[in-house]
């Protein structure tokens, strides 16, 4: 991926930054400069709760070049919270457990890697959905929450403490 | 608007082309359609191509082709619109013909695919599909085509085999096509058993990566007859567009531009499905035979499966598809599968499609996608 159209897209992949048209109301993701709905100028930002559940699901077998390490992996359309569907990677979660209508929350992960000099793409992927719990004790099985951000990432050419944290603070 | 015609017909055999380069595929198929309509010169020359840039490095095909046939000095150029590319050069050729601007045209569609390695070609096709929310996130463009599947299967109750009589059709079809691919028929315990390659899309689901090249040429109806004594009147043609990726769509399993272009086609023609004798439906893969049949009006939301389960699409059936056989068994060569559609369509208007025709076959149809049902040409022919 070419660095500036990385770096133009970084409010979407990382935080699901997408935009509500200021003349129906309705969110939009992934944004656009047109309102589909209304079709009216539409650039107001809205960032997405980042909650949805899973609208339909594939597995790939014969994944696109830059995604051969992760193969077989799980695809889905996410229906939003707010309304939009979101394509996206599932992660953290066996294919044989989902199913259409499974809670999931968006995460920030590696989303490619292009070759041995190219650049890791961060952006956003979705796992099984975590009920809140303020009493629930810190388990030994919970990974720590950089660790968790990254898993994907192969330890070779694994991010820097700064790729990690930049991440994780917009996760 | 001047009323136009097929005058001529050309096809290369879709397959492994290792011995022929895409220029070479693309003149066969022009000089084949030059010969059958019996003219010596073409005033301007439409390519539809999909992925000369991706896989082979070459794009400016209309100069390319046209230098190569010894065309020089013509008007060329080419037309891309992913796997709708091929009745896109159609269409243009048609606003050429219909405005005034050009008598005889010659409309090719071409493409050169197993040059390259599979995965090389999974991310080429993957350009059709909206690179930056979903190419960017791993899908391939047969994944998308699987999420859609997956939903259409939940939401009307289906079963996987239910989808089966879509690809057995069509090798059953492809046998007595000499052009097709394939020449192998296929059972249902085939297709429940092929590879997987996007749950729940396997192998028997998708059309095959394929060289080939088709052609025909085109003329004002008024002098169609000058040139050939089976001129096939091109009744009605239209394009609709829907968005590139399959989440921004108002209904995922509803092809909205499917359903535009078929209704400003039949309005034009002033013909609704029934009329219809015959319709090659883009089988990329199964789910879309489907979506395209329900978007075309031959089925209610929710049915078309039915029609393939209950017979309804082979050769005697109520709306005869893939009759000779279909990107699925014929190929799928993507930017060239919309003329070889077209080719098709005319091969069984004029009653020479041998052992696969469609008997009184007057008005045929056929629906070429580009992408995931972002591009849709829905293109009415009749036998005059
Ligand atoms: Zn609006």
């Amino acid at each position: 991926m070419e660095v500036a159209r990385f770096w133009r897209t970084t409010g979407q992949r990382y935080r699901l930054t997408g935009e509500v048209c200021p003349n129906c109301g309705k969110p939009i993701f992934p944004p656009r400069d047109v309102c589909p709905v209304c079709t009216k100028e539409a650039r107001t930002p809205f960032t997405f709760s980042g909650k949805g559940e899973v609208y339909s699901y594939s597995t790939i077998h014969v994944p696109p070049q830059g995604f051969e390490r992760f193969a077989p992996y799980t695809v889905a359309l996410v229906r939003l919270a707010e309304g939009p569907l979101v394509t996206a990677q599932l992660t953290d979660v066996d294919e044989a457990e989902v199913y259409i209508g499974m809670p999931v929350e968006m995460v920030t992960r590696v989303l490619r890697e292009d070759g041995e000099r190219g650049m890791l793409v961060y952006g956003y992927k979705f796992r099984p959905a975590r009920p809140v719990r303020d009493d629930a004790p810190k388990s030994a099985a919970e990974p720590a929450h950089v660790s968790e951000t990254v898993p994907d990432a192969p330890a070779e050419v694994g991010p820097s403490a700064a790729q990690v944290a930049m991440a994780s603070a917009t996760a | 608007m001047r009323d136009v015609s097929i005058i001529g017909i050309g096809q290369t055999p879709v397959g492994e082309h290792w011995d022929k380069s895409l220029r070479e595929l693309g003149f066969q198929a022009l000089h084949a359609a030059m010969n059958d309509s019996g003219v010596e010169r073409v005033d301007a020359l439409y390519v539809g191509n999909m992925l000369s840039g991706e896989l082979t490095g070459q794009e400016h095909l209309g100069a390319l082709i046209a230098d190569f046939a010894g065309l020089r000095g013509i008007e060329a150029i080419k037309v891309e619109a992913a796997c709708g590319s091929g009745a896109a050069a159609l269409r243009v050729g048609y606003m050429a013909v219909a405005s005034g601007l050009h008598d005889i045209v010659a409309c090719v569609g071409v493409e050169k695919m197993t040059d390259q390695q599979s995965d090389t070609v999974t991310s080429a096709l993957a350009t059709a599909a909206d690179a930056e929310y979903e190419a960017l996130q791993g899908l391939s463009f047969v994944s998308i085509n699987a999420l859609l599947m997956r939903r259409y299967m939940h939401e009307y109750g289906y079963k996987k085999e239910d989808f089966a009589n879509f690809a057995i059709t069509a090798h059953a079809n492809a046998m007595n096509n000499p052009y097709a691919m394939f020449h192998t028929p296929i059972t249902r315990e085939q297709f429940a058993t092929a590879k997987p390659i996007a749950d729940p899309i396997n192998l028997l689901d998708s059309s095959p990566i394929a060289d080939g090249a088709a052609c025909v040429i085109l003329a004002p109806t008024a002098i169609a007859k000058e040139f050939t004594g089976k001129p096939v009147r091109v009744r009605a043609m239209a394009i609709a567009t829907d968005t590139l990726a399959i989440h921004d769509r108002r209904d995922p399993l509803y092809l909205e531009g499917g359903a535009i272009s078929a209704q400003k086609a039949y309005a034009m023609a002033n013909v609704g499905p029934s009329d219809i004798d015959l319709f090659e439906v883009h089988d990329a893969f199964t789910i879309m035979s489907a979506l395209s049949l329900e978007a075309a009006g031959f089925a209610p939301r929710g049915q078309g499966v039915r029609l393939a389960m209950e017979g309804e699409i082979g050769l005697n059936g109520r709306i005869p598809i893939t009759t000779m056989g279909g990107l699925k068994a014929r190929g799928h060569p993507v930017g060239a599968t919309g003329m070889y559609q077209i080719v098709e369509v005319v091969e069984q208007l004029r009653e020479e499609a041998g052992a696969n025709q469609v008997k009184n076959a007057r008005l045929g149809m056929a629906q070429n996608i580009g992408g995931s049902g972002a591009t849709v040409v829905t293109t009415i022919l009749e036998r005059l």
